[in-house]
């Protein structure tokens, strides 16, 4: 793992990864998709069962990034790895992107097949809580004048916060909820057919896909405006410096 | 002991100030009486939520100082001092939560009954809503010394405190409110309680350790 704490040789080895992760990526969501709007209608639901193609791997990828955040800040506060830490500050937003999909098709899901856009159950609210915890962490890591202080307290918060992510998985086997308890994976087998399972699975890893695709951009981009900011700050400096020669 | 030492002066400067216990109470008080004006008057309606009304408001009544559990000593330096000393910051943190929640949190809940009564709260749950709160009031002290020295030295501390300790805040509320519910029989109650007990007993050990931790880095 500290082979990748250089900065440098993360740009060097993620830069020939992004173009074929993009063709993976487009590949398994058109083919995901395709199957998606092929797949039979539910015998109940009809064709809005097609929500679940991208609600379900939205929740699931809304949960594993906050799992994601939380290693990578665990990581960072113990080893102070430096990429540990960007990694952390670059996938949470995109964990809340994913939690408001989840939350948005979620409720398009809820009103034509409960009858309500919201209902105040064990996993909608924690979902929601979820999606409070990005946003603080993310106002966190930007309240401080000097950022490794922001990233540090934000890391600290995203370990306690974890506490939040068992109690959505298993809030529906522990309460009794409007919302459907677990059926993909459980013991003794998915309750789901295959027809959509298929589907669902691909959708699945097309979204998985797509967190690892962005997170490296952003996590390229992050080092990048650091760099840029590191050369305007010698540049600035220089400036100043011969303005001091000169005698003004 | 210094853990008594850090106690006792926490609270004669509260006291000597004379402003976060009274001002915490008297905004609990202020915010649940809002409530019949702004939902009506009516006794049925009232007593149904009324357990609600007083949770809620008591949760953003220890919200109110705070920003503050920290804020001063780190200011004059006294933080450091505290660091030094030979007590463990986590114990030194337990010694702020304890008193936050001796000047915030009991006040709040002695005034607790007569809000009840404003609220016509069913007397045959005010036991329940009352023992709920000396058990989850303490743990919303515990979960705020997090917040509070995450927050230490951020730009528009207050706000940020309330965005961060708030979404943790909702299973106290939950198993609060759970227990002081009329419509249920006692064992129920009882149940609630126990919840409640046992996110004490989590956030007894692991809030210091958080807290520490986010001093830590602030002293840094």
């Amino acid at each position: 793992m500290h082979r990748f704490a250089n900065p440098a040789r993360f740009m060097r080895v993620s830069a020939p990864i992004v173009p074929w992760l993009a063709a993976m990526t487009a590949a398994f969501l058109l083919v995901g998709l395709v199957l998606g709007f092929r797949a039979p209608p539910d015998y109940q639901q009809g064709d809005t069962v097609r929500i679940m193609f991208i609600h379900v791997p939205a929740a699931w990828m809304a949960m594993a990034t906050y799992s994601v955040v939380a290693a990578a800040s665990a990581a960072a506060l113990i080893w102070r790895h430096p990429l540990a830490e960007i990694a952390a500050q670059e996938a949470a937003p995109l964990g809340a992107a994913f939690t408001a999909v989840c939350l948005v098709s979620g409720s398009l899901w809820g009103a034509p097949t409960w009858g309500t856009w919201w209902v105040w159950d064990a996993r909608l609210t924690s979902v929601l809580v979820l999606f409070f915890l990005y946003l603080g962490y993310i106002a966190l890591s930007h309240a401080f004048d000097d950022p490794t202080r922001g990233s540090r307290a934000a890391s600290v918060l995203a370990l306690v916060g974890w506490i939040n992510i068992p109690i959505i998985k298993f809030s529906v086997d522990w309460w009794n909820s409007l919302h459907q308890p677990a059926s993909v994976l459980r013991l003794g087998g998915s309750t789901i057919d295959a027809s959509i399972l298929v589907p669902l699975l691909i959708m699945a890893v097309a979204f998985t896909l797509l967190f690892v695709l962005l997170l490296l951009l952003r996590m390229r981009a992050a080092l990048l405006e650091r760099k840029i900011r590191a050369l305007q700050m010698v540049e600035a400096e220089a400036t100043a410096s011969s303005y001091a020669l000169a005698g003004r | 002991m210094p853990f008594w030492a850090i106690v006792r002066r926490d609270l004669r400067l509260a006291f000597r100030q004379g402003g976060d216990g009274a001002m915490a109470v008297m905004f609990f008080v202020l915010a649940a009486i809002l409530f019949p004006f702004g939902i009506g008057p009516e006794p049925e309606l009232l007593a149904r939520s009324a357990a609600g009304i007083i949770w809620v408001t008591a949760l953003l009544a220890t919200l109110l100082a705070l920003d503050r559990m920290f804020l001063g000593d780190w200011e004059d330096g006294t933080l450091e001092l505290i660091r030094l000393s030979p007590l463990p910051l986590e114990l030194a943190v337990l010694a702020k939560c304890l008193s936050h929640w001796l000047v915030a949190g009991v006040p709040v809940l002695l005034a607790t009954p007569i809000v009840a009564l404003l609220l016509r709260l069913d007397p045959a749950s005010l036991p329940r809503l009352m023992l709920g709160m000396a058990i989850g009031t303490p743990v919303l002290s515990l979960l705020g010394s997090v917040g509070a020295a995450l927050t230490l030295g951020a730009r528009r501390g207050g706000v940020l405190v309330s965005l961060l300790v708030l979404p943790l805040e909702i299973p106290v509320l939950i198993f609060g409110v759970g227990a002081a519910d009329a419509a249920i029989t006692q064992e129920a109650g009882a149940a609630h309680l126990y919840i409640l007990g046992a996110l004490l007993a989590g956030a007894l050990p692991l809030c210091p350790l958080a807290a520490a931790a986010a001093l830590r880095q602030a002293l840094e």
